[in-house]
Parts: C-alpha cells; structure tokens; sequence
C-alpha cells in the first residue's frame, strides 16, 4: 500500500503539468457543481422565504365564508398545548372597509391582528418606512405606503374608517409598511385587534381567523391534517400554503430536478475527462510498471498505483474545485447585484453541500482510474522488456 | 544435481497463435550454482527468450523449468513476481530504471517491493552497493539525469540488494564503451566471487565470454555448443 502510494506521488509529481492539468479539470467541473447547486438553493430558499417567511403557514378559519371564528381564545389555548410544532400564532381579523380622507375615498382590506404575536410572523415592525411606529393604543393604526402616498396621508394624521353600514370610525396613523407586495401596500391597514374587531363589528371572543407558522414550512400539510383528524371544532376549516401554493412547489422541484441533472452531467463529463487522461498515463508508464513488475511488484500493488494517483488528483481537484466554486459565487453575489445593491440571488452556503462535493471529486475520480488500474494490472513486464 | 540452481527440461517457447513462429527447441540445460555463465549467439537465435524463461518473464510452451529447487512454469503470477523479487536479480540492456526515482532509490526499489522497512542496515548497505560500483558521488541523482554507464552500474547495484541467488544479465554492456565494458564485467566478476552469487550473462563480445565459467551457445533455438571450464 505504502509503495503504490509513494510510487503514484513520485509519477504525479515528476509531471509536475500534467498533473496540474488533470486537477485543474476536476477543480472546475467541481467549482461549476457548487456554483449551479449553491445558486439554485440559495434561490430557491429566497423564493421560499419571500414567499411564505413573511406569511402564515396554516390558516383556521370558520367552516363557513364569511363567518367569524368563535371563542378563538380557547381554540389557541388547544393548539397551544397540544401542537409542539407550532411557532407562532396570531389571531386575525380581516374585512373590507373604506378609508375617508379629505373629499377622497378608498376601498380598503382591514387587517386587525394581536400586533406583537402578528409581528413574529409578518415581521411588520421591520417593514416600517423611516418615521413609523407600531401601534401603541387601539385607535392607531398603520397603512400599506402605496396607500399613503396615492391619498397623500402624513404621519400623525387621523383618518376616517368608514364600514359597509356606514358607521365611520377615525383612527390615527402612526405609520407606513412595505410588505414588498403591490396589492398589499395599495390595499391594506393594519390595526390593533380590538380597532378592527369593533369596527367590523365582531365581538371580543371572534375573529376572522387564526394564522399559525410552524418550525418546518415542508410539514404543513401534514400537521393541518393531523389537526382536522384531531377535530378541534366542528365550526372550521384548515387551509395550509402548500395546497395554495401547487404550482410555485412543482416550479420548485423542477428546478431542483434541472439543478441535478446538470450536476450530474458534469461530474459524468469530469470522469469520463479524467478516466481517458490516467488512460493515456498507464501507457506513458508502461516501462516503469513493466520493470517494477520485472522486479517483482505484484498485480494489486500495480493497479493501486492508478487508483491512488485517482485519490490524489481526487483531492487536490476537489480541494481546487471548493475553492474556485466559493470563489465564483462570491464573485457572482459582487457582481450580479439589483438597483439597490443587493445580490440577485442571495448565496445560501450549505457546508453539507461543499463537503458532498469535495467527497464526489474523491470518489468520481477514484472510480476513474479503475480502467486505467485494470489496465495497468494486466500489463505483462515481458511486453516492456520485449518492445524495449 | 543437488548443485543445480537453474533445471531445463525439454523447454520449447512458440510465439503466435495463426502464424507459429518457434524460437526454442526442446532445451535441456542445469546451471550450476555460484557459477558465471555466458550465453552467446546470433541475433535472433532465441537467447533473450531463454533468459526470460528462466526469469520467469516468459513461460514455455512446453518443457518444465526448476529455480531453486521450484518448478516455475505452473507457479500463479503473484507467487512468481515474489519468487523474482526474492531470488532473481536482473541487468537488463537498456537499463530500465525508473526516472522519476533518484538512482539511491532505484536501488532500494527491490527492497521497497519486498515490503520492508528501510532500517539502518539496510541504508549502510545501499550504501555500501552504490561504493561498490562506483556512484556514492552520483546517487541522488535522478535515473534520468544519469549518464549510460551510470545507469547500468545503478542497474547492477540494485539487481544485488535483495541478495539474490542468482542475476540475469542481457547485454548488460551492450551499450557501453570498451573499458566502461571491461570495468562492469570485472564488478560483476568480483560480486560472483563475494556473493557466490550465480550468473547468467547473454553477450555479444567474444571477449568477454572468454572470461566466463562456461559459455553456451544458441543457434536457431538450440544449444549448439556448451563448454565448460569448472
């Protein structure tokens, strides 16, 4: 083992080129592994986190449309104990409304949830524009920025809510959100539970529903099951995103199945590159294996010679290939960037990720220079002597 | 017969399966152990062919060969290429040493296959092999970097460190000038006599076989004259 170790360092580092050649093709079929893999996750996990991060992940709400959700304290204290998967849970009033400013009047959607539980989940407080502030008394309220800036409405200002039955109700805004979403921001107010409550007239024990984030967003289904199975109440229903979201999950595996497929081609191509480069080494070595087996170095040892020069290129390949792969996508997240200076994709650097990779280039070129070893096992040293 | 390092019964070697080509004919041959043998003949006579028979290079085609007391020509290849490594040295004519490997571990490289360790002794007596041909100046050197006389005492050198009982030289100064001839056949003169070591020596140069114990020669695949000074 020692002596096919020593003999393959001696043959890779007496070509000092070809060597470097061979690693350097490693290096970047790795490197383009791990750039296409960490793109791909890293959009995926921004797509993800844009698309449910900031959104709840299972809905309660009444069997009924249109119905409030009743006794909702004692329906959260259930899911509380009973739920250990449960993050976060807000209760949510929503209803249509009108906002009254000066001779202008809007249709708007009135969001009233319990703001610090509510906070967890939509992230609000950090989506503030500069000047805003949460809600500190039931009659404040915040409004989407495209909302304030058609109507013109300042901070400090107080405004007229007007319901469908005509009862108005004035509240003040203490702020402007931007929740990165058109309709959102042209269409919603958010206010403290109490205000929208009151005003779409709901009692104090009824919301419109009960919005919940769990620890891993990919078991949502399967926890909304378990709580229709463990029948909560008879009077709701239970909505989670992924049945929502069926066409932005198929897109997402899509994309991991294309993400794979290329991997897969380029670690194929590496092999095959790598397998013909040892091929054409047995034959330049042919002479050197020929007097060792003259010399009575046996066919296992001959054939280790090969595989242990695969390992070595192997590892130096993938340590290169690791480090141009980090290299381009820091390059990528400097380069690549939006009108605001951020990353187009954000890189998301799964540790796990670069070590299966490093691992691939070990075994990928290991298994390359099984043909070259097979080859170099049959070589018969009296072909050498003979040939000269 | 208890004498014979080297026993060849009726060995016949054919090369080619379509167009046959046989290049030994029934050879009978006992070499004697610690002896020094020259093997002479034409080009293309079959001598090559017989060292390498004997080296367990290449098998017969028929016949039976003992080295050492063990029939060789049914041994499997991993029992031969220890059976090479233990007991047969080989001078070859075109040197055949390894150039990515210093001309110290060219040396060595017998020993390294053996699969032992490399202790103090050992070190003293590749050493003491590299003064006695002559290159402890030189034995850092690359193979490659080395001149041919060079190489081919190198070659020598190595061929002794498992301490073989027997060397098989072919031409092993084929390539060298005169007196460098002259130097290497003296070196491997002076080993036979040191190491009762027993050697086989396929030559061109009538002169040198001259010098041997006994010289064979082969004409078309047969012994056609064998004489004997011991």
């Amino acid at each position: 083992m020692r002596l096919a170790f020593r003999i393959a360092l001696r043959f890779l580092s007496s070509s000092k080129g070809q060597t470097v050649l061979i690693a350097l093709g490693i290096a970047i079929g790795i490197s383009v592994q791990i750039f296409i893999g960490s793109l791909i996750e890293g959009l995926q996990i921004s797509l993800l986190d844009s698309t449910i991060g900031s959104s709840p992940h299972i809905t309660i709400s009444a069997a009924e449309k249109n119905d409030p959700v009743e006794d909702y304290l004692t329906l959260e204290n259930k899911i509380d104990q009973q739920y250990s998967k449960v993050s976060f849970m807000t209760p949510s009033v929503s209803g249509g409304a009108f906002m009254k400013t000066n001779d202008k009047t809007q249709q708007i959607l009135l969001r009233g949830f319990e703001l610090d539980l509510a906070d967890d989940i939509y992230k609000i407080s950090d989506k503030l524009i500069d000047g805003s502030m949460m809600p500190s008394s039931d009659d404040e309220i915040l409004l989407g920025i495209s909302l304030a800036e058609e109507f013109d409405v300042t901070i400090g200002e107080t405004i007229d809510i007007l319901t469908a039955t005509g009862e108005v109700y004035p509240a003040k805004v203490v702020g402007y959100f931007d929740l990165k979403v058109a309709s959102i921001n042209q269409s919603w107010i958010i206010s403290p539970l109490a205000f929208s409550q009151n005003t779409l007239g709901l009692t104090t024990d009824q919301v419109t529903s009960l919005e919940i984030q769990i620890d891993s967003p990919f078991d949502a289904d399967i926890l909304a099951t378990q709580m229709l199975g463990d029948n909560l109440s008879d009077q709701i229903r239970i909505d989670n995103w992924k049945d929502q979201n069926e066409q932005l999950l198929s897109g997402l595996s899509g994309q991991s199945t294309s993400s794979l497929m290329i991997q897969v081609f380029v670690v194929i191509s590496v092999v095959l590159g790598i397998a013909s480069v040892l091929a054409i080494t047995v034959l330049q070595k042919s002479r050197q294996i020929g007097i060792l087996k003259a010399m009575g170095i046996n066919d296992k040892t001959s054939s280790l010679v090969f595989l242990f020069q695969g390992f070595i290129l192997g590892i130096l390949g993938g340590i290169l290939g690791i480090l141009f792969g980090l290299g381009l996508l820091v390059v990528f997240t400097k380069f690549a960037l939006n009108p605001d200076g951020t990353p187009v994709v954000p890189i998301f650097i799964n540790m796990k990720f670069i070590g299966l990779s490093g691992f691939i280039a070990v075994a990928a070129s290991t298994l390359a220079s099984i043909i070259p070893a097979l080859k170099s096992r049959k070589l018969s040293p009296i072909e050498v002597i003979k040939n000269g | 017969m208890d004498n014979n390092i080297i026993t060849l019964s009726k060995v016949s070697k054919v090369y080619g399966n379509q167009i046959k080509t046989q290049v030994l004919f029934d050879i009978d041959l006992n070499i004697k152990s610690n002896s020094f043998n020259g093997i002479i003949g034409a080009s293309g006579s079959g001598k090559s062919t017989l060292l390498n028979i004997i080296g367990t290079l290449d098998q017969p085609t028929q016949g039976a060969v003992m080295i050492d007391g063990v029939r060789t020509d049914q041994m499997k290849k991993n029992a031969l290429a220890k059976l090479r490594n233990e007991t047969i040295g080989f001078i070859f004519q075109f040197h055949y040493l390894l150039p990515e490997f210093t001309a110290f571990e060219n040396v060595l490289m017998p020993y390294y296959i053996k699969g032992q360790k490399i202790d103090k002794k050992m070190n003293a007596r590749a050493h003491e092999l590299m003064d006695l041909v002559g290159l402890s100046k030189v034995k850092n050197n690359l193979a490659g970097n080395m001149s041919g006389g060079q190489q081919q005492r190198t070659a020598i050198a190595r061929s002794l460190i498992n301490n073989p009982k027997l060397i098989l030289a072919d031409e092993p100064t084929g390539n060298l000038d005169s007196d460098t001839t002259e130097v290497v056949y003296d070196l491997l003169r002076d080993i036979n006599k040191q190491f009762e070591t027993t050697f086989i020596v396929i030559t061109h140069d009538r002169r040198i076989a001259e010098k041997t114990d006994r010289i064979i020669e082969i004409k078309d695949g047969k012994i056609f004259n064998d004489f004997s000074r011991i």
